[in-house]
């Protein structure tokens, strides 16, 4: 028996069809636009203007407070402009535009591939150098890893879980880098273990993914302290609650952080940018992006630089195909549709979805029949169907009661709902006016 | 015989007591509330929309009741013969507000602002705002899901078909602002009516720039500033791209509605223009 | 390339339709349709046809001349309706009394409180019910089993073995002579008694529970509850007297238990949401039956357990909630 997490859950096709595709470097992009709000937190503030030439990984925005985080710039050239450019928000956002000239690299960057396993930082030195890197999340979350990093006082922390779920369907990057950079996030996860003073680090990993169990047992036997932990193939696996609850059955209380049960998540892309913050003094400008869909004919994992246009990854996946229907930012399950493909890449891009028309659409509204297949899918044991009927009416004290709060938007309820209801567009829209609400009530 | 004799004065007794109890209970709990709070509210509207600011008619007859100043307290519904009615049973002064009214301040219809994507989520504008900035190219238009429609009380609203843009009646409409406050972008806001009904606004809160804005939409205000000069009496200010005309500066004299190239100017209730005559070519050719 | 769509997340589906759920349920019942075929020939299938194109049309016509709005007869909840009130009667009842149960089943069951979705009670319940009050006699006239294959109205009728055991156990004769007089447990198991048309055979009906199990139409809590509260009660009542009270076996094989169990009581409309809900529903229709089977002056009385509970199933919803995530603190910093 497999472990996984303890309420709900589904299971849509998995549709890996980038899988086993080696990591591809993107050639450099003409220009990049670069958001100053890539991450959860306040936007950073450009450090640069109009004018300015800038290299490789130097620093062009910088980070507005604690939660926040720092930029750097994925290529070498001039900054052509800063201006307001439609990003993944579906809104126009402040950006920094750089027109490319060559590719030069600040000068501190270790760009050799050697492996560096001596560690001589300590732990506050880690975390001080992942902040200065502007490493953020790159499961998707984009928080600040710092921050994360930063055991608040009165709390402790015992095990570090590494992230290598990658439950949505499509994608895989996450699964390409454990089978090409495995040494590396090794090192990584070492480097975090210290920065949380932990002895013991747990790497979860779905079952579909023998190949990258198989590998990182292999290595991680090399190393003191950290585990694999296959897991059953059910999504929302790799949420951080659920992951946790699945690795070390601990349960996070309603309204609280995971140090509150000990434990700290992070993925193993963010784990390999901390090796290479650390080891290699490379900030955060580039990342693993999977191009995929069943009309794709070249999907892909490519290696492309934050700020890169969406079209020219789709481009070097074979170009975007007739019978696009819909352009999602990330999975199916909590991407976001995208309008243009004008937009440009961020920390947070794990993939890019094209769907076929014919499955682009919704099916046919009808009334709820209360068969509670939403209620039984929930991995928070939440009930769905109340919560978006209390946001729809508008009864937001019997919302939160209801724990509308606890919601993590995984999609389970929508994906399962017979009647094609549109549940979690209902409770994202409560859980946004409740917050609201409980804000102002603490101020 | 005997049981209905016992059964009429059992039930007689049985009745008595029920209401000396109930008497006397009302008597030692009753709550002393001023007697004029009834009376005002007797000549409100009794419509509870909150469009005064308070929850209901009862509450707001009981700020009037109690406040002694009562000239920023206003009842939209009522309207200026309510206001002078209830504040005349108190016997204090009211001023006059004018008489206001909701005003959609987006032209975007299906024919000057093309679609470009097509939105398949929640038929909710707050949801759909959420995800992206709308179906056009017009980040800050009406998303035509129809909130508005759904928070008016008053049957003064609908969303027009072919337009897919909401229509205000103007007679149903008493300003209390529902649908002002459902709207996630702002686009209607309360204005003054205006002598006769009439009233001149900007049907546009775009601020994008005015080449992005006219390519997305043919009726936008492109920023050009043309208005704010012609405008005698200072009305007209221009901030981020977009016009903003206010209306107790507005002498609705036209001028800027003339000017406007992209007839984003808009005026309500005007007589239609004389239809010019032609001069016979004889006259004219001396 | 036609314009991009947008909406919010997730953009997948599983696939699933109230459509696929309902035919689910339908296909769930043809091994009891075969069986009624069997036992009961051809007033099974006059019942049965009547019920699903009278609850169809009376949908239909709803929908259409007083609402005034789209149909929605082709989900296929009317037809279920349809084929579980049939289910519920005696396989020789006239058609005009079929049609007025299904305009109560349709009418007043399912439209007046706003059509799917809405309605509280079980809808074929609802027009069972009121067929039973209505109508008693005929509503208790059932057909002999497999004699009355050729005929319809003109079926030979008899006892079942619920009114059997009623009728001797108030003469004051001893359950174990009860026995004797009706079929062995073989044969109830698998249908060979007098009662309403789809009730008969326990063994087609958990074939039908089996296939929906797998389906994921429904889950285990309402059908096991039900049945082991029964099981479990009337065990107990068993033991105490043996000669006064019928043993478990025979409550579970007779009447419209199983029948009621497996597809009345899990109705997704008029059932709780959360699986602790499901149970104490469960437990409720299994104590009210045993309790006016044993003790009530009805033989049979799941239909009336049913409707009692469905009655408090917006209360069980209120309080009883599923288990939420975190509930249970097991912490290092606790």
């Amino acid at each position: 028996m497999l472990k996984t997490f303890s309420l709900g859950g589904v299971h849509p096709a998995e549709n890996k069809f980038s899988a086993g595709k080696k990591i591809e470097a993107l050639p450099i992009p003409e220009q990049v636009s670069v958001p100053i709000a890539q991450h959860i937190g306040a936007p950073s503030e450009p450090v640069v203007s109009k004018g300015d030439e800038v290299k490789v990984g130097q620093l062009i925005a910088k980070s507005s407070g604690f939660v926040s985080a720092n930029i750097h710039s994925p290529v070498s050239g001039k900054v052509f402009k800063i201006d307001d450019i439609l990003d993944t928000s579906g809104y126009k956002r402040k950006a920094i535009i750089i027109k490319t000239d060559g590719d030069v690299w600040d000068e501190n960057i270790d760009r050799s591939d050697d492996l560096v396993t001596d560690i001589t930082a300590s732990s506050e030195e880690i975390v001080k150098k992942v902040g200065e890197a502007g490493i953020v999340g790159l499961g998707g979350a984009t928080f600040p890893a710092h921050v994360k990093l930063s055991v608040p006082p009165g709390k402790t922390c015992d095990v570090l879980i590494l992230n290598g779920v990658e439950c949505e369907p499509y994608l895989t990057a996450d699964h390409q880098l454990m089978m090409e950079k495995g040494d590396e996030i090794m090192v990584g996860t070492q480097l975090l273990m210290i920065a949380l003073k932990v002895e013991k680090a747990i790497i979860g990993i779905e079952n579909n993914k023998p190949d990258a169990i198989k590998h990182m047992t292999d290595l991680a036997s090399k190393y003191q302290g950290i585990t694999i932990q296959p897991l059953k193939v059910q999504y929302p696996q790799g949420g951080e609650k659920q992951l946790i609850d699945a690795c070390i059955s601990r349960q996070i209380p309603s309204g609280k952080l995971p140090i509150e049960v000990g434990a700290v998540v992070q993925n193993v892309g963010t784990t390999l940018a901390v090796y290479e913050a650390i080891q290699k003094n490379k900030p955060l400008f580039e990342r693993v992006v999977t191009v995929t869909g069943k009309s794709v004919s070249n999907p892909s994992n490519f290696l492309a630089r934050v700020g890169t246009p969406l079209n020219q990854l789709i481009d070097a996946a074979g170009g975007l195909p007739e019978d696009t229907g819909k352009i999602i930012g990330g999975g199916p399950m909590m991407g976001k549709a995208l309008t243009s493909t004008e937009v440009p890449i961020t920390k947070g891009s794990s993939g890019i979805l094209i769907m076929p028309e014919e499955i682009a659409k919704r099916g046919k509204l009808e009334p709820c029949i209360r068969c509670s297949k939403c209620v039984s899918v929930c991995p928070m044991g939440l009930s769905p169907y109340l919560l978006s009927t209390v946001s729809d009416k508008a009864i937001w004290d019997r919302a939160e009661e209801e724990k509308i709060m606890d919601c993590i938007e995984c999609g389970s309820c929508s994906f399962t709902c017979p009647a094609n209801r549109p549940l979690l567009d209902y409770i994202r829209l409560g859980k946004g006016k409740v917050g609201q609400i409980m804000r102002s009530r603490n101020k | 015989m005997n049981v209905v004799l016992i059964t009429i004065i059992s039930l007689g007794v049985l009745g008595a007591l029920a209401a000396i109890i109930l008497y006397f209970v009302a008597q030692k709990f009753k709550v002393f509330e001023d007697p004029r709070i009834d009376q005002v509210e007797e000549a409100l509207p009794a419509a509870n929309c909150g469009g005064c600011g308070f929850p209901g008619c009862r509450a707001f007859a009981e700020a009037m009741v109690k406040s002694d100043d009562i000239s920023d307290l206003n009842c939209p519904v009522g309207g200026a013969d309510t206001m002078s009615a209830a504040a005349a049973i108190l016997g204090k002064e009211v001023s006059a507000a004018a008489p206001m009214v909701a005003v959609v301040r987006c032209n975007g219809t299906c024919e000057n602002r093309p679609r470009i994507t097509q939105y398949d989520g929640a038929t909710s504008c707050t949801i759909a705002s959420s995800l992206y900035g709308g179906d056009t190219g017009c980040s800050n238009g009406c998303l035509g899901l129809g909130e508005c429609v759904d928070a008016c009380d008053f049957n003064a609203m609908y969303m027009h078909e072919k337009t897919g843009l909401p229509v205000i009646i103007e007679d149903n409409c008493v300003s209390c602002g529902a649908c002002v406050d459902s709207c996630p972008k702002n686009i209607i806001e309360l204005r003054k009516k205006g002598p006769k009904s009439r009233r001149i606004f900007v049907s546009c809160i775009n601020t994008d720039k005015g080449g992005t804005a006219k390519k997305a939409c043919s009726a936008a205000c492109i920023g050009c500033k043309k208005c704010q000069k012609i405008c005698p009496f200072d009305a007209i200010t221009v901030e981020n791209n977009l016009a903003y005309i206010d209306y107790n500066k507005c002498k609705l004299c036209r001028k800027c509605v003339a000017e406007c190239p992209t007839n984003a100017i808009h005026m309500l209730n005007f007589p239609p223009p004389k239809p010019k005559v032609e001069k016979p070519a004889a006259e004219t050719a001396e | 390339m036609n314009m991009l769509t947008v909406s919010p997340s997730p953009h997948v589906h599983s696939g699933d339709s109230v459509k696929k759920n309902m035919y689910g349920v339908i296909i769930a019942l043809l091994p009891a349709f075969a069986a009624s075929l069997y036992y009961f020939g051809i007033g099974a299938v006059i019942v049965s046809l009547t019920a699903v194109l009278s609850c169809v049309f009376f949908e239909w016509a709803i929908q259409k001349f007083l609402l005034k709005k789209e149909t929605s007869i082709m989900d296929g909840s009317a037809a279920l309706t349809g084929l579980l009130l049939a289910f519920n009667m005696p396989s020789n009842l006239p058609i005009w009394i079929i049609i007025i149960g299904s305009l109560v089943a349709i009418g007043i069951g399912k439209m007046s409180f706003g059509g799917l979705g809405n309605n509280p009670f079980n809808p074929a319940l609802v027009g069972r019910v009121f067929l039973l009050i209505s109508f008693p006699v005929q509503m208790t006239l059932w057909p002999k089993p497999i004699v009355s294959q050729m005929h319809y109205l003109d079926a030979e009728t008899g006892a079942t073995p619920l009114s059997v055991m009623k009728e001797g156990l108030a003469n004051g004769e001893t359950v174990s002579a009860l026995m004797d007089k009706i079929p062995s447990i073989n044969e109830l198991f698998f249908g060979a008694m007098g009662g309403s048309a789809g009730e008969v055979a326990a063994a087609a009906l958990l074939v039908g529970l089996i296939f929906m199990l797998l389906k994921k139409i429904i889950t285990w809590h309402i059908p096991v509850a039900v049945l082991g509260t029964i099981a479990v009660f009337t065990g107990i009542l068993n033991l105490v007297s043996p000669e006064l009270y019928a043993g478990p076996l025979f409550h579970l094989l007779t009447g419209g238990v199983m029948l009621g169990a497996i597809f009345m009581a899990t109705d997704y409309v008029s059932s709780p949401m959360a699986n602790k809900g499901m149970i104490i529903f469960g437990i409720g229709i299994g104590i009210i039956t045993v309790v006016i089977r044993v003790f009530g002056a009805y033989p049979e009385g799941v239909s009336f357990a049913i409707l009692i509970m469905n009655g408090f199933v917006p209360l069980i919803d209120k309080y009883v909630k599923p288990k939420r995530f975190g509930e249970v603190v097991k912490t290092a910093n606790a």
